[in-house]
């Protein structure tokens, strides 16, 4: 899975220097680069002057990736990650996406939806206890879950879609543990200061001071904590009703035992576990890689461009040597703590901070911007060599992604046209297996059938049910009609169903031999909207 | 197998220091709060053991100091399940059957009560769904009764039985009129065409079934009635309808008519009467309740 440290850059990058093909087995390739773990102690040997120098452009302090800090045990203690805060364009659409994440799942149980009376007005809501989902416009009966299916599928069609063109954008930006992370961060920014502020205060002995921001910084996402798993249960209840019985200790117990839940899963997760989600215990970033191809966005460093690094003093020259000025602020800012320049790697959540981050640093030092940035493994490799990369049109537009944009469309049609066109009206015809069929007096043939009608109407309806073009039958219906020629009206409450034992029976001649298919309808007497059934009616042989 | 481990020269990782075959194990540490969440689920186990039954022995298995026993657990709810129809069977009990009919929510109580108790005794003979069977087995859900079908009359059937060992079970015999040379058989094809007549069918043989007639008025007509309709309360079956118990073709009715066959239903007061209450009202339910 970790396929980016192995090859894949060297293969598409640097034809200079330590970086030449390992893909045909070249050992020399990787045996002259610096051992993981003393690799900060190696850059500072090499470049003893450059070390200060840099102060004034860059800050100094040295950032070791997560493979850096590896000790070679069978277990490791928990490396921490302390991301530096960063500013540029990535960052604000990172907080855009995340501002408005929050928004949606915070504002959504609080909007309302008018469906009269006898129905919740709440616009979104996931009725457990009358098993009924409701969705804006939409509403989900138990039998109708197949329209959830639709949802799923499309929602995994567009995940596809958007990691073919886009990488990993999901778990760079929209993905809860991803959106929680960043709120917990900058809240513990808030108080405790950036990265070098925190390394320190995680070095301190415990002091008041100390206890005060640890204390505040809990007590903080705890709050968060709580009014995340609080949220989280109003998708289930009515959400007005449910604070204030929540709040005077009225509530059910499972809501108390789900909100305890939530709140001590979101502070868990994203307050304590963070990037150990990511890199341990997702299943995604695992598969992820089977959905990349070459032509998907990854978050890359530009090989041909950086190498060989090294630290850069103002007016030193530029030739001879690459862009990458060895400052490690892409590894301070990640909030895996991963180096970059190693190549896409699992951990990798693609969130792009260290584009931000470099692009800063290029300022600085007065290069173009872009030697970490968004772009293809195929344009990478093509720019490497000196060609031109692909149009932005032909990498977006491919099979690929041509196959999901059409299968999201397909599903997305069929889903709203089913929807669209569905009646709140809904008859099921069950016919009795024992007896098959009753002789009675008369001569004429009897069948028992179950007749269950749906009203998803939110007021009472009366139905008219009858035989299709049977012109002879008698309806029976225990305590309400008695061998009536028919139609026999039958009355359905508001979003109830109804369910009928109808006794019907034929002339032996209308049933001809030992079956008829027979076609019940049921017609709403309010609008005259209609359904019908198809079923067997039996006869003797 | 195990060899000092190394560095991996491709990768510059450590190995395990684990090969099979040439094929060495790269060291991906795992991180520590896995192993203790290992060590974790581990101490819960022991945890677990010492509380409930866990290791089967030779004769049983441990017990567990917390007691906790499923079949403990199966009794209380049996004991609950019990507790919950009991208010239902006491008003069963109290309430006679129109009143239970008309209760719907009682009314369902007793069908469904009534359907476990004729799945478990009556299906035999009567079939599921009282659909009767050939040989004198007679469906339940049609609109004719050989002892009435309404709710009191399926009530006092399945208390007395017919022709059962109950003082007061209901009990009619039709003479053997072929085996006790009461009549011969030419005037039992006689009758046979008459009745089928009865029923409404053309006379296959019309002097057959006017010499028929004759001798129906006088031996089957006290009975079964002059126009075939059957008495109730004689358990004489109707016998101008399209339901035949023993068949309806003319050799097959002269045969009844010759040696008849009598059917036997035990009587079911050993149900309890809450029971046969709930019975009555399923067969009553069945479709061909009066």
């Amino acid at each position: 899975m970790d396929r980016g440290t192995t090859g894949r850059n060297q293969e598409t990058g640097a034809p200079e220097g330590d970086f030449v093909t390992v893909r045909d087995g070249t050992e020399a390739a990787v045996s002259a680069r610096p051992r993981p773990a003393d690799a900060g102690a190696l850059r500072r040997a090499a470049h003893p002057a450059l070390d200060t120098a840099m102060t004034d452009v860059v800050p100094a302090e040295e950032a070791l990736s997560r493979k850096e800090q590896k000790r070679e045990a069978l277990y490791v203690s928990r490396i921490k990650v302390h991301p530096k805060d960063v500013r540029g364009t990535i960052r604000t659409i990172k907080w855009l996406v995340l501002a408005a994440c929050l928004a949606v799942y915070y504002i959504g149980p609080w909007l309302r939806w008018d469906r009269g009376p006898d129905a919740p007005s709440q616009a979104l809501l996931l009725d457990f206890p009358n098993r009924k989902f409701y969705l804006f416009w939409i509403e989900i009966w138990p039998q109708e879950i197949y329209y959830l299916t639709a949802l799923l599928i499309v929602a995994a069609l567009l995940l596809f879609l958007a990691t073919s063109l886009a990488g990993r954008v999901w778990c760079g930006y929209a993905c809860p543990q991803t959106v929680w992370t960043d709120l917990f961060m900058w809240v513990e920014r808030r108080i405790e200061g950036d990265r070098n502020a925190r390394i320190r205060l995680d070095k301190a002995p415990m002091s008041a001071g100390k206890f005060a921001k640890r204390s505040a910084k809990h007590g903080i996402w705890m709050v968060i904590a709580l009014l995340t798993g609080g949220a989280w249960i109003m998708y289930f209840y009515d959400a007005p009703t449910l604070v204030g019985e929540f709040f005077t200790g009225q509530a059910p117990t499972a809501v108390y035992f789900f909100v305890g839940l939530f709140t001590a899963t979101t502070y868990l997760l994203a307050g304590l576990a963070r990037e150990q989600v990511c890199v341990y215990m997702c299943p995604w970033p695992r598969f992820q890689a089977a959905l990349l191809d070459d032509d998907s966005l990854i978050v890359t460093y530009e090989h041909h461009r950086g190498e060989p690094r090294g630290k850069h003093k103002r007016g030193d020259s530029w030739d001879g040597r690459g862009d990458c000025i060895d400052c490690t602020q892409c590894v301070a800012v990640c909030p895996t703590g991963i180096d970059i320049r190693d190549g896409l790697q699992f951990e990798c959540i693609g969130c792009g901070l260290c584009i931000d981050a470099c692009d800063t640093v290029m300022d600085k030092v007065e290069r173009p911007r872009g030697l970490i940035k968004f772009d293809s493994e195929r344009n990478q490799a093509l720019i490497a060599r000196g060609e031109a990369p692909t149009r932005w049109t032909k990498r977006i537009v491919r099979p690929r992604t041509i196959v999901y944009a059409v299968l999201i469309v397909a599903v997305l049609t069929a889903f709203l046209t089913s929807l669209s066109t569905r009646s709140a009206l809904d008859l099921t015809v069950l016919r009795d297996r024992n007896p098959l069929y009753v002789t009675l007096s008369d001569g004429s043939i009897r069948n028992g059938f179950t007749v269950r009608i749906i009203n998803q109407h939110h007021e009472t309806r009366v139905f008219a049910l009858t035989l299709d073009q049977v012109a002879q039958a008698a309806f029976t219906v225990p305590g309400l009609v008695e061998r009536s020629p028919g139609p026999i009206l039958l009355e359905a409450g508001p979003d109830t169903v109804v369910s009928h034992r109808v006794f019907v029976s034929l002339p032996p001649e209308a049933v001809d031999g030992s079956a008829r298919s027979v076609t019940f309808v049921v017609t709403d007497q309010t609008d005259g909207s209609s359904d019908a059934y198809a079923t067997t009616f039996r006869g003797p042989e | 197998m195990a060899d000092q481990p190394e560095i991996d020269r491709l990768t510059g990782q450590k190995t395990t220091g684990h090969q099979w075959d040439g094929i060495k194990e790269l060291n991906t540490p795992l991180p520590k709060w896995w192993l203790y969440v290992f060590y974790a689920s581990i101490l819960f186990s022991l945890v677990y053991v010492v509380l409930y039954p866990a290791i089967p022995t030779l004769t049983g298995y441990t017990r567990g100091i917390l007691g906790y026993d499923q079949r403990v657990q199966l009794e209380a709810s049996l004991a609950e399940q019990a507790a919950a129809r009991a208010q239902y069977i006491d008003r069963i009990a109290a309430s006679d059957l129109a009143d239970i009919q008309s209760d719907a929510e009682l009314a369902t109580f007793a069908l469904a009560g009534g359907q476990t108790a004729f799945a478990d005794n009556c299906v035999p003979c009567h079939g599921l769904g009282g659909a009767g069977q050939d040989g004198g087995y007679p469906s339940l859900a049609d609109d004719d009764w050989l002892w009435g079908g309404t709710l009191d009359d399926i009530h006092q059937t399945l208390q007395v039985g017919i022709r059962a060992d109950h003082p007061q079970t209901r009990t009619s015999m039709m003479p053997a009129y072929g085996v006790l040379n009461m009549l011969d058989e030419g005037q039992i094809a006689d009758i046979a065409h008459h009745v089928l007549t009865l029923a409404g069918d053309a006379a296959e043989d019309a002097e057959a079934a006017a010499r028929g007639a004759e001798v129906y008025n006088i031996q089957c007509a006290a009975c079964h009635a002059a126009d075939g309709a059957g008495n109730t309360l004689l358990g004489a079956p109707a016998l101008n309808d399209r339901i035949w118990l023993y068949g309806g073709t003319h050799e097959e009715i002269a045969a009844q008519i010759y040696e008849p066959r009598h059917g036997v239903m035990p009587a079911w007061g050993r149900l309890g009467d809450d029971a046969i209450k709930m019975l009555t009202l399923y067969v009553h339910n069945l479709g061909g309740g009066e």
